[in-house]
């Protein structure tokens, strides 16, 4: 299965736009932090951007740590999410990392599902569905 | 956010306590320039002077900030210091999404700091930090230590802080937002630091549902793509408005040295190719905005003479502050214009305004009226190392010289002589030599920018002298942009958002009310910010035009003076009139 990758960041504008899709198409939520990819400065805008993302881990230590079982080891690598099961510990949050999950106020959490969705929306290519056997190879953060 | 009640956040900041306060009026103030408006009346006081602490400082967004692509700016309001007039400033960066986010329609500050202060705010916060230890701090270190003061949210925010002009209270200190942004003109870093405030960090940590069914991301992507699979929007990410040099000066159009000049071959040094091909280091983007307009040049100092020893920093560009440092000064070498905005970046001047300043003192100069006792160094057209003093002396109010300069071109001049080449069309002017109907039109504008209408694109496209089609183009052309900087758009985004566009973008977004509506309200918030603007003092023939306006040759021949005269007197004579209509 393919993963997200975002192999060319060194492009990124800071726009926000592939956070504002996964927000809005995925999550249905409006905001900068209900996304499982979230654009942050390193240092000031004059230093450039990092993507603050799930790096596709196999196995998860999120999954470990999960103790409902809301999250599943992803073929391939990351995590799928059964909401339902979600008892908002915030246990995964702690655990990932890379702070690649986002907790909102009420608990709810937010990863990336490397569904792909954010990608058509980065004006500079920063990002790709890559194959997760070559993952790290180019990836930039 | 879809009610009829705007949520805004008015923080009295001489006790650093704030209140939430529900106000009603979407239906008819929408948002932005409207509900800055309507916030100015309900927390100003149209009679008292700028400077009175109790005068509001308004920040506003509207109903489609960061909903759709390029509704990305924020307005600023105030009574101006340049002349205790309302005005609005806008300015994009993070600041319309942060606000958006930290769950406030507007922020309201009333009152004053008891001593030099930073304000931090987000969806469940409200800090006011003293920091005295920041008094004279230029705006870009200003901007690295609130990093430090406030951490975390790194990306998920917006910094707005004022430099040492903001400070002394110069009525062309500008607010940096986000280190490549401004509140640029008219002086809002001077009404902060009236404040007592050095700098704003406003954290976007609010989450909201969204509406439910496919219609708005089916818009959104119809959008998204209009703006960036298509040429309609590339011209400003590609050279930037800085394209426009070239083609300005080839109409006879681009101020040149204190605009003796409307066109020189010397154009090349500065254009916008020369400056995407030496200096341009990387675009940067307003948050929402996928253009990515914000053009980031360089420049690099040798700083030890025998080694190699560098050091560089990164400077922002654009057509506006390229023709104020660049043209306008007679400097034509992109790093040198680098050089001087990288000063203007430091002190928080606006850089149109300190530019055209220094032209006129570089003019004034050479016919004797001003000595170097004035100037402290020698002011000469394409000096680029002066000008770099200058703009330091400026924005620091070294002497008494450069602290009226700061208040104003005409300010000097009315104490040292030359009103009559002071390049002021209500403001220091804007880069565009198009002729009579852009410098009637700046000169009477709500904001005195090229923004508030489409005069110098008039110019362009009109030979014939109709002083009533002109007139009636202005005052027309004036209520679509009120919408646009009421959702709160970015103006580059106007061919996109037809009153049509904007209409289906409020529907699925739950305004239907607004939808039916945006035919009247863009008229409605035109008056009401003209009544502002008389109410506090306005009146259009008190505007004088410098004769050198009059001087000028573009490419359709010598100015012609009877036409702009008609064109400013009827002009005048129909905003006065739009004020007055209560309807």
């Amino acid at each position: 299965m393919k993963i997200l990758t975002t192999p060319h960041m060194d492009r990124c504008i800071g726009c926000h736009s592939c956070s504002l899709a996964c927000a809005r198409l995925v999550n249905k939520r409006f905001s900068w932090e209900t996304a499982g990819i979230r654009i942050e400065s390193s240092g000031g805008l004059s230093s450039g951007f990092l993507a603050k993302r799930c790096l596709a881990c196999d196995p998860a230590p999120c999954v470990a740590a999960c103790p409902t079982g809301c999250l599943k080891q992803r073929p391939g690598g990351g995590v799928t999410i059964r909401r339902k099961l979600c008892i908002r510990c915030g246990d995964c949050v702690d655990v990932c990392p890379v702070d690649a999950i986002a907790a909102d106020e009420t608990g709810d959490i937010y990863v990336c599902l490397h569904c792909g969705r954010c990608v058509d929306f980065c004006p500079h290519g920063c990002l790709e569905m890559g194959s997760a056997e070559k993952k790290n190879m180019e990836e930039e953060l | 956010m879809n009610e009829d009640m705007f949520r805004v956040l008015v923080v009295d900041l001489a006790t650093g306590k704030g209140r939430v306060e529900l106000i009603p009026g979407r239906s008819t103030a929408i948002g932005g320039s409207g509900l800055a408006a309507l916030l100015f009346e309900t927390y100003g006081d149209v009679v008292r002077p700028w400077n009175d602490p109790d005068q509001p400082f308004v920040l506003a967004v509207g109903p489609l900030t960061g909903l759709f692509p390029l509704m990305s700016k924020t307005v600023s309001a105030f009574k101006s210091p340049y002349h205790n007039q309302y005005t609005e400033s806008h300015a994009g960066g993070r600041s319309a999404l942060a606000l958006r986010f930290s769950g406030y329609d507007a922020l309201v500050l009333k009152g004053r700091a008891a001593t030099l202060s930073c304000l931090n705010i987000g969806r469940s916060h409200l800090e006011l930090k003293e920091a005295g230890f920041m008094a004279g701090m230029n705006a870009l270190t200003a901007g690295k230590v609130m990093r430090r003061m406030f951490k975390g949210s790194s990306g998920h925010r917006s910094m707005l802080r004022i430099g040492q002009s903001g400070e002394i209270g110069s009525a062309m200190a500008c607010i940096n937002v986000d280190t490549y942004r401004h509140f640029g003109r008219l002086g809002g870093g001077a009404v902060l630091g009236n404040k007592n405030i050095k700098g704003i960090v406003i954290q976007g940590d609010s989450t909201y549902p969204l509406p439910e069914g496919k219609d708005y991301p089916l818009l959104f992507k119809k959008v998204h793509e209009m703006v960036t699979a298509t040429d309609m929007l590339r011209k400003y990410h590609n050279l930037g408005t800085p394209a426009n040099l070239e083609s300005l000066n080839e109409l006879q159009s681009l101020p040149w040295r204190n605009l003796q000049q409307t066109a020189d071959p010397e154009i090349t040094g500065i254009t916008g190719e020369r400056f995407a091909d030496d200096t341009l280091l990387r675009n940067g983007a307003c948050s929402g905005c996928p253009v990515g307009c914000i053009h980031i040049g360089y420049v690099r100092e040798r700083f030890e003479e025998k080694d190699n020893r560098y050091l560089y920093r990164q400077v922002a560009y654009d057509y506006e502050p390229i023709f104020a440092v660049g043209s306008m000064l007679g400097v034509t070498k992109t790093f040198d214009v680098l050089r001087i905005l990288d000063i203007l970046e430091k002190v928080c001047l606006d850089a149109m305004s300190a530019g055209v300043a220094l032209a006129w003192a570089t003019e004034a100069v050479d016919r004797g009226l001003l000595s170097r006792q004035e100037t402290l160094v020698p002011l000469t057209f394409g000096d680029a190392t002066s000008y770099m003093a200058a703009a330091m002396h400026l924005g620091t109010g070294a002497n008494e010289f450069y602290r009226l300069l700061g208040q104003g071109t005409l300010i000097a001049a009315d104490r040292y002589g030359g009103a009559d080449f002071a390049c002021v069309l209500g403001q220091e002017m804007a880069g565009y030599a198009t002729g009579e109907v852009f410098f009637a039109a700046q000169a009477l504008g709500f904001r005195h920018s090229h923004l508030d209408t489409g005069g110098y694109s008039y110019d362009q496209g009109h030979k014939e002298k109709d002083v009533d089609a002109a007139v009636s183009f202005l005052l027309a052309d004036e209520p679509d942009r009120c919408l646009l900087t009421s959702m709160v758009s970015c103006l580059f985004a106007r061919s996109v958002y037809s009153k049509e566009m904007l209409a289906e973008c409020l529907a699925v977004t739950g305004y239907p009310e607004l939808a039916s509506n945006l035919g009247v309200l863009g008229e409605k918030i035109q008056r009401h910010r003209w009544q502002l603007r008389c109410a506090t003092g306005f009146k259009p023939e008190e505007i004088i035009l410098p004769k050198r306006f009059y001087k000028v040759s573009t490419w359709k021949g010598p100015i012609d003076a009877v036409y702009l005269d008609a064109l400013k007197s009827e002009y005048g004579r129909r905003i006065s009139e739009l004020a007055e209509n209560e309807q």
